[in-house]
C-alpha cells in the first residue's frame, strides 16, 4: 500500500531527498554544538586566552547560520515536497475515479469520495511531513547524541542505558494503549458530524414535528459519549509529558552527583565543567528523538485509515474496459436486447431485470412506462454501456455493445439522466459539454428543439447567462430542457429520455416530441416517461413489471390487453381529459 | 432561489482580546474549580521547574571551590543536600506537571463537548430563515474545522502560553538577579525573535488563510464533479473534468505550499537566533570574565558579590537557552492562536445568532368532552385535542382542535421591500383539501410556511380554529401541522425509527399501519431486513418515490388534523400515486390538508384550488367551476400553458 501511495510523490523526489539531506546537515550541527559549546565553557573557566574564545564563539556561530541555512532550506523543500505529495495525491485520485464505470461509482457513494480527496489527503500530507522531517533526523540524532555522550562523559553516560529503556517501553505503552482508543473516537466522531448533517439538511422536518427537543437530548448523548471517550484517549496520551520529564530530571539529577563526583575527586582531571552542561543538553536531544520516533508512529497509525482509504480508490479496477479491438463507429440505431438479465452486484439475490427480449430499428420512437422500482432506469442505462448485461447481450447497430470503444459508443448513444445536472458555468458551457465545437448556430438549433431557446433568449445575458452549482437558479423544467439541448448537441443516433419531461408542461412536452418526429426522424428515440401522454403516440409502448416487460405494443394494442396500462391511463386521465 | 446568502466571516488576523476574554470566560464558567486548579498548576510547574538553575549552579560552585583540593567527602557534604533539593523541586515539577496535563484533557474535551451542545442546541431554535440564507456546509464547518482549531487552541496553544510566559518572566528575573549586563544581551536577541515571529508569522498566517479559501474551492469543484459524475461519463468528459481539477489544484498547492513554507522556516530560525544568542552570552561572559569587569546584578545589589565568575556563567547560559526555547515555543503556537481565535469567533457568532422567537400562551393539552359539549383537560391521551387558552382576566378557556384555518389579507416578504404575497385571503373548513397552483415563485410554498410560522407574516391574520397563531406556542402549532416535503429528509436508523420520528412514542404496529396506509408497506417489507432495515446517508439506498412513500408514512402516524403535502407525491409514478391516494384519501378524511402539486391530476378532487400568480391568487373554486371560468387554470389544464 505505502509503494503504491509512494508512486504519488513523482517530481517531488527531488524536495524529499534535498529536505532529508538538509535534515541531516541541520542534525549534524545541532548535535555539533553543545560540545563546542562545552568547551567554550571550558575555555572560559580555564582562563583562556580571549582569542581562542573569541575564535570559538566565531566557529559557534557560523555553525549556527549553517543551521538556519540548513533548517530554512529544509522547511521549505519540506513543505514543497508535501504539498507537491497531496497535489499528486489528489490527482492521482481525481484521474482514477475519471476511470471508474457506475459501478465503481455506486460502490463508492459520491460523498465518501470527497471526504477520500479532500480530508484523507490532507492527513496523509501531514504524515508526510512529518515522516520525512524527522525519519531521518529521530535516529540520527539519537545515535549521535549517544556517541558524543559516552566520548564526553564516560561514565557519566551510563544514565542513559537506564533512561532510555524505560522511556522507550513507556511511550510504547502508551501509543499501544492510545491508538485504539483514537481510533474508535475518531470514527464516532465522524458519525457524529454525520448526524449534524443530516440535522441541518432536514431542519425544515425537525422543526415541522416539534423535534427540536428530542433532536438535542439525541445529539447531547452522542457527544456525551464522545467526550467520554476523547477524554479517555487523550488523558492517556497527557501522560507522554510527565514520563519524560521523569527521564530528563532524573538524567539531570544523575548527571551532576556522579559529574561532581568524578570532577572533585580527579580534580577535574577526567571531567571538566563545561561537560556537565554538555551531558545535560545530549540527554535532551536524545529524548526528543525518542519523542519523534513515538510521534511518528501516532502519526502514522492514525493517518493509516486514510491511507487505506486512498488506497482502496486507487486500486479500484473499473469494471468496464475497451475490448482489444474496438469497433469505433455506430452504424445505424437500432437496439436489440436479447435474453438479457441483469443484477446489480454479483452478491444481489434479486435480478433488476429478467430476460428481455427486444428489437428497437432504427428511427422508432419507444415508449416506456412502469411504476416506481420497475426497472425502466436500468434497462435503458445498458444501452450506452453504463453497466454491463449480466446475462444475454446488448446489441447497438447490429454489433454488442462490448465490442465497441466505450466513447465511440457513448457519442453515438445520447443519454439524458433521471437525476440529472447542470455544472457551475455558462448555459453555453454547459451545452457545449455535449460538443465542444458546436458552433453558437448548432447550440440555438439544439436548444429550438428541445424549447429552450424561447426562455435562453429570456435571461439577461441570454446564452452566456451563468449556472449556479447544482443548476439551482433555473427551474426545474428549464433544467431539464437544457439537459436535452444538450445531449441533441451530440446528433446522436440514439437519443434516450429517463424521466426527463417530468416538470416540463404538457404542451412542451408533446412540443417537444413533435421537434424530434420532424427534424430528427432518423434518430432512435427511447423515452421513459411517467404520463401517457408522453408516450401515447410512440411506434412502440413497453410496460415494465417488477424487471420484466410485462407488455408491448401500440397505445391502442395496450388498452386492449394490458390491464396495468388501461389502468394507467385511466388514473392519469380520470375527470375526462378530453383535450389530451 | 435567489435568496440572500450570508458571506462567511473572513477570519481577523489581529488578535481580538474581547474573543479571549469570552472564550476564558467560557472555560472558567465550564469548569469554575478545575481552570483555576490547572492555570494554578501550569504557573507553579513554570516557576518551579525555573528553579534548578539556581541550585545547579550552587553545585557548580561547590565542584569549581573543590576540584583543586579533590576532596570528595567535604565536597558532598555541600553537595548533597542541594542535589536533594533538586530532587525535591523536580518531583514537585512532575506532580504539578502531570496534575495539569490530566485536568488539560479533562477540560479540553469536556468543553468542546459544551461548545459543540452549545452550538447544537441553539441552532435548533434559530428560525427557518438561518437555514435558508446560510450555506450548509458553511454551518457545518463549524461543528467540524472551527471545533478543531478551538481544541488546538484549549489544548495547546493558550496552556502553552501561559507556561511560556510564566517561565520567561521567572528565568528573565533569575538572570537579571545574576548579571544585568548579559540579560541585556540576551534580551537584544529576544527583540529579534519577536520581529522574525510577527514577519514570517504573519506570512504564514496570510497564507494559510488562503489556503483554507482554496481548499474551500476545491472542496465545492470535488463536491459538484463527485455528485455529477455519471453525467460526466455519459458526456464522455472526464479530460476535460480533469483539467479543470489540475487547474484548481495547482492553485491550491501554490497556497499551502507557501503556508507551510513561512510555518516551516520559522522554527528553525527562531531556534538558531537561540544559539547565536547563546554565542553571544558566551563570548560576552568571557569578555567580561576575563576583563574581570564588575558584575551589575539584583544579587550583588543586595549581597555584594561584584565579579562575574564561572559558576554564574554557566547557568547564566542554561537560563538562556530555557529561554529562548520557550520563545520559541511560543512563536510556534502563533498560526493556531490565529486560527483558533477566528474559529471561536465564528463559533461564537453562531451561538449569538437570534433564535426564533416565540411568545405564544395558548397550548395544546388532551381533554375529555363534559356532557354539557364543553372541554377539559384530561392529562392523559384520549385522543381528543384542545387548545388550552388563558386569559387576561386569569381564566382559561378550552377549544377543540379541529384544523380550521382561515387567512385574512396576509401580506409578506422574505427581504424587506421585495413582497412575494400580497392580500392573500383564504379559508380551509375541517376535513377540506385545499391545492395551490402556480408558477414556481408564485407563493404556494410561502404559503404554508407561513402557516406553520417557518416564518412570520409582515401584515394581515392567520387564525387557527379562531385562534390568532402568533398566540399559540410554536411547537404546540407545529405539533398540529403534518408537513410532507418534494425533499424528502431521512434520517440515519431503521425505516421503523424513521417512520416513528412523527410520533415518539407510538408502538410499532401502528408505525406500520401508517406504513399501510401510505402503501409503502409492500416494499419495506422487501428490503433485505425489513421494517428494520438500517437507512444511512438519507436513505441512499431507497428511490426518491420510496423516500416519499416513508415521509408520508412518518407524517401519517403523527395524526395531526391538518396536512401541508407539498410536491408529496411527485416523485411517485402516477399508478402508484393513484394507490397511495387511496391511503391518502383515507388519512385526509376528517382533516384539513393543503396541497401543492405539480401535477394536475394530484389537485383536481379538492374542494378549493387557488391558482397563484406573482403572489396573488387570481382564481379559485373547483376543478368544475375553473374549468368552466376557462381562465389560467383552464389552460393550464389543457396544456396551453407552462407550469414551472
Amino acid at each position: 500500500m505505502l509503494k503504491r501511495l509512494a508512486k504519488c510523490i513523482r517530481e517531488y523526489k527531488l524536495p524529499t531527498i534535498l529536505t532529508l539531506i538538509f535534515i541531516v546537515g541541520e542534525a549534524i550541527i545541532e548535535c555539533l554544538i553543545p560540545f563546542i559549546t562545552a568547551n567554550m565553557v571550558n575555555q572560559i573557566q580555564s582562563g583562556a586566552e580571549i582569542g581562542v574564545i573569541l575564535r570559538t564563539g566565531l566557529l559557534l556561530a557560523v555553525m549556527a547560520i549553517l543551521s538556519l541555512s540548513c533548517g530554512g532550506i529544509a522547511g521549505y523543500t519540506c513543505a514543497k515536497a508535501s504539498s507537491g505529495f497531496a497535489k499528486n495525491l489528489r490527482a492521482d485520485l481525481f484521474r482514477k475515479i475519471q476511470t471508474y464505470s457506475f459501478e465503481n461509482i455506486d460502490k463508492f457513494s459520491s460523498s465518501s469520495l470527497v471526504t477520500r480527496l479532500t480530508t484523507d489527503v490532507s492527513n496523509v500530507q501531514m504524515a508526510y511531513m512529518m515522516i520525512i522531517r524527522t525519519a531521518i533526523r529521530a535516529p540520527l540524532m539519537f545515535t549521535f547524541s549517544i556517541i558524543m555522550a559516552y566520548r564526553m562523559g564516560g561514565k557519566l553516560a551510563t544514565s542513559f542505558v537506564i533512561i532510555i529503556p524505560v522511556l522507550v517501553c513507556g511511550l510504547l505503552l502508551i501509543s499501544r494503549k492510545a491508538m485504539p482508543a483514537f481510533r474508535s473516537v475518531f470514527r464516532k466522531y465522524d458519525r457524529l458530524n454525520e448526524s449534524i448533517e443530516e440535522n441541518v439538511r432536514a431542519m425544515r422536518v425537525v422543526k415541522g414535528f416539534s423535534r427540536e427537543d428530542y433532536e438535542k437530548e439525541k445529539f447531547g448523548t452522542a457527544a456525551e459519549e464522545i467526550r467520554k471517550d476523547f477524554t479517555r484517549a487523550e488523558r492517556i496520551v497527557a501522560l507522554n509529558t510527565p514520563l519524560m520529564q521523569i527521564c530528563l530530571n532524573f538524567n539531570m539529577v544523575f548527571v551532576l552527583f556522579v559529574g561532581s563526583r568524578i570532577i572533585v575527586s580527579t580534580g577535574g582531571e577526567a571531567l571538566g565543567v563545561g561537560q556537565i552542561s554538555g551531558m545535560l543538553t545530549y540527554g535532551m536531544q536524545i529524548l526528543m528523538s525518542l519523542m519523534m520516533v513515538s510521534m511518528i508512529y501516532v502519526m502514522l497509525t492514525m493517518s493509516a485509515e486514510s491511507m487505506r482509504r486512498i488506497y482502496a480508490v486507487l486500486t479500484e479496477e473499473p469494471t468496464l474496459h475497451n475490448p482489444a479491438s474496438p469497433l469505433t463507429e455506430v452504424p445505424d440505431g437500432s437496439v436489440d436486447f436479447e435474453n438479457v438479465s441483469f443484477k446489480y452486484s454479483a452478491e444481489a439475490d434479486a435480478f433488476a431485470l429478467s430476460d428481455i427480449n427486444l428489437h428497437i430499428r432504427s428511427g422508432m420512437t419507444v415508449g416506456i412506462l412502469g411504476g416506481t422500482g420497475s426497472s425502466k432506469s436500468t434497462l435503458v442505462q445498458l444501452i450506452p454501456r453504463l453497466y454491463d448485461v449480466t446475462e444475454g447481450a446488448v446489441k447497438v447497430g447490429g454489433n454488442d455493445v462490448r465490442s465497441y470503444d466505450i466513447e465511440a459508443l457513448r457519442e453515438a448513444v445520447a443519454m439524458v439522466l433521471q437525476k440529472n445536472q447542470l455544472f457551475s458555468g455558462t448555459i453555453k458551457d454547459n451545452l457545449r459539454w455535449g460538443n465542444e465545437n458546436a458552433t453558437d448556430g448548432e447550440i440555438e438549433e439544439a436548444c429550438k428543439l428541445a424549447q429552450a431557446d424561447e426562455f435562453v433568449r429570456s435571461f439577461p445575458d441570454g446564452y452566456d447567462s451563468w449556472i449556479e452549482q447544482g443548476g439551482t437558479n433555473v427551474s426545474g423544467g428549464q433544467k431539464q430542457r437544457l439537459c436535452i439541448a444538450r445531449a441533441l448537441i451530440k446528433k446522436p443516433k440514439i437519443l434516450i429520455l429517463d424521466d426527463s419531461t417530468s416538470a416540463v408542461d404538457t404542451k412542451t412536452d408533446a412540443l417537444i416530441r413533435a421537434g424530434f418526429a420532424r427534424y430528427i426522424p432518423e434518430t432512435t428515440k427511447i423515452i421513459i416517461a411517467q404520463r401517457v401522454s408522453s408516450v401515447q403516440d410512440a411506434d412502440l409502448i413497453l410496460v415494465l413489471d417488477g424487471g420484466r416487460i410485462s407488455a408491448a405494443g401500440t397505445h391502442e394494442e395496450l388498452m386492449k390487453t394490458s390491464p396495468i396500462y388501461r389502468e394507467v391511463y385511466e388514473s392519469q386521465t380520470n375527470g375526462g381529459n378530453e383535450n389530451e | 432561489m435567489n435568496k440572500p446568502m450570508n458571506r462567511r466571516a473572513a477570519p481577523g488576523r489581529k488578535l481580538n482580546g474581547k474573543m479571549l476574554l469570552r472564550l476564558i470566560k467560557e472555560l472558567f464558567s465550564a469548569y469554575p474549580v478545575l481552570v483555576p486548579l490547572t492555570a494554578g498548576c501550569i504557573l507553579f510547574s513554570a516557576i518551579v521547574s525555573s528553579i534548578p538553575a539556581i541550585f545547579i549552579q550552587k553545585v557548580i560552585a561547590v565542584i569549581d571551590a573543590c576540584t583543586a583540593s579533590g576532596d570528595w567527602a567535604q565536597a558532598s557534604r555541600e553537595i548533597v543536600p542541594k542535589i536533594v533539593v533538586l530532587a525535591v523541586l523536580y518531583i514537585l515539577s512532575i506532580v504539578s506537571i502531570t496534575t495539569y496535563n490530566q485536568l488539560m484533557a479533562i477540560i479540553t474535551q469536556g468543553f468542546l463537548c459544551r461548545m459543540r451542545r452549545k452550538m447544537f442546541d441553539g441552532m435548533q431554535n434559530l428560525p427557518i430563515r438561518y437555514f435558508d440564507t446560510n450555506k450548509h456546509g458553511d454551518i457545518m464547518s463549524h461543528y467540524t474545522n472551527d471545533i478543531d482549531t478551538l481544541r488546538q487552541l484549549v489544548s495547546q496553544s493558550l496552556p502553552s502560553l501561559l507556561q511560556s510566559s510564566a517561565i520567561v518572566l521567572t528565568v528573565l528575573f533569575i538572570m537579571l538577579w545574576y548579571s544585568v549586563p548579559l540579560t541585556l544581551v540576551v534580551l537584544f536577541g529576544v527583540i529579534a525573535m519577536f520581529f522574525v515571529t510577527k514577519k514570517i508569522g504573519g506570512g504564514s498566517a496570510k497564507y494559510f488563510v488562503r489556503q483554507q479559501k482554496s481548499l474551500g474551492k476545491t472542496e465545492g469543484f470535488i463536491q459538484e464533479m463527485m455528485s455529477g459524475q455519471k453525467v460526466v461519463k455519459v458526456f464522455c468528459h472526464e479530460e476535460e473534468a480533469i483539467e479543470d481539477f489540475d487547474r484548481i489544484n495547482g492553485e491550491l498547492y501554490e497556497d499551502g505550499f507557501r503556508a507551510h513554507a513561512y510555518a516551516n522556516v520559522l522554527g528553525p530560525i527562531i531556534q538558531n537566533i537561540g544559539n547565536i544568542l547563546y554565542v553571544l552570552c558566551a563570548t560576552v561572559g568571557g569578555l567580561l570574565l576575563l576583563l574581570k569587569v564588575p558584575n551589575v546584578g539584583i544579587s550583588s545589589a543586595l549581597l555584594g558579590i561584584g565579579v562575574l565568575t564561572i559558576d554564574i556563567i554557566v547557568p547564566f547560559l542554561n537560563m538562556t537557552k530555557q529561554f529562548t526555547g520557550n520563545v520559541n515555543q511560543f512563536s510556534q503556537q502563533i498560526n493556531a492562536i490565529i486560527m483558533g481565535m477566528a474559529g471561536a469567533e465564528r463559533i461564537f457568532a453562531l451561538m449569538d445568532e437570534k433564535p426564533e422567537a416565540d411568545e405564544g400562551y395558548v397550548t395544546l393539552v388532551d381533554a375529555v368532552e363534559k356532557e354539557d359539549g364543553s372541554l377539559e383537560p384530561a392529562g392523559k391521551h384520549t385522543g381528543i385535542w384542545a387548545w388550552q387558552h388563558p386569559h387576561g382576566d386569569g381564566t382559561v378557556t378550552y377549544t377543540k382542535l379541529r384544523g380550521d384555518v382561515r387567512m385574512t389579507d396576509v401580506d409578506f416578504a422574505y427581504e424587506e421591500g421585495k413582497p412575494v404575497l400580497h392580500d392573500i385571503s383564504l379559508y380551509a373548513e375541517p376535513g377540506q383539501k385545499v391545492a395551490f397552483v402556480g408558477a414556481t415563485g408564485a407563493g404556494k410554498t410561502t404559503i404554508t410556511n407561513l402557516i406553520n410560522r417557518f416564518y412570520d407574516i409582515a401584515d394581515g391574520k392567520i387564525r387557527y380554529d379562531g385562534i390568532n397563531i402568533n398566540k399559540i406556542k410554536k411547537s404546540d402549532l407545529r405539533r398540529s401541522l403534518g408537513i410532507v416535503l418534494q425533499d424528502v429528509n431521512l434520517f440515519t436508523g431503521t425505516v421503523l425509527d424513521n417512520i416513528r420520528y412523527g410520533k415518539l412514542d407510538a408502538t410499532d404496529e401502528e408505525c406500520i399501519e401508517a406504513a399501510k396506509l401510505a402503501n409503502a408497506h409492500d416494499f419495506i417489507v422487501r428490503l433485505p431486513n425489513g421494517y428494520h432495515t438500517e437507512l444511512s446517508g438519507n436513505g441512499a439506498n431507497l428511490s426518491q418515490g420510496q423516500r416519499q412513500l416513508i415521509s408520508i408514512a412518518r407524517a401519517a402516524v403523527a395524526d395531526p388534523p391538518v396536512m401541508i403535502l407539498d410536491e408529496a407525491t411527485s416523485s411517485i409514478d402516477t399508478r402508484t400515486e393513484a394507490l397511495v391516494q387511496q391511503g391518502m384519501d383515507r388519512l385526509m378524511k376528517g382533516r384539513t390538508v393543503f396541497v401543492i402539486a405539480h401535477r394536475l391530476s394530484t389537485v383536481m378532487n379538492s374542494d378549493v384550488i387557488m391558482v397563484l400568480d406573482h403572489g396573488r391568487i387570481i382564481e379559485r373554486g373547483n376543478h368544475e367551476k375553473l374549468i368552466a371560468e376557462k381562465g389560467t387554470y383552464y389552460q393550464l389544464y389543457t396544456g396551453a400553458f407552462e407550469l414551472e
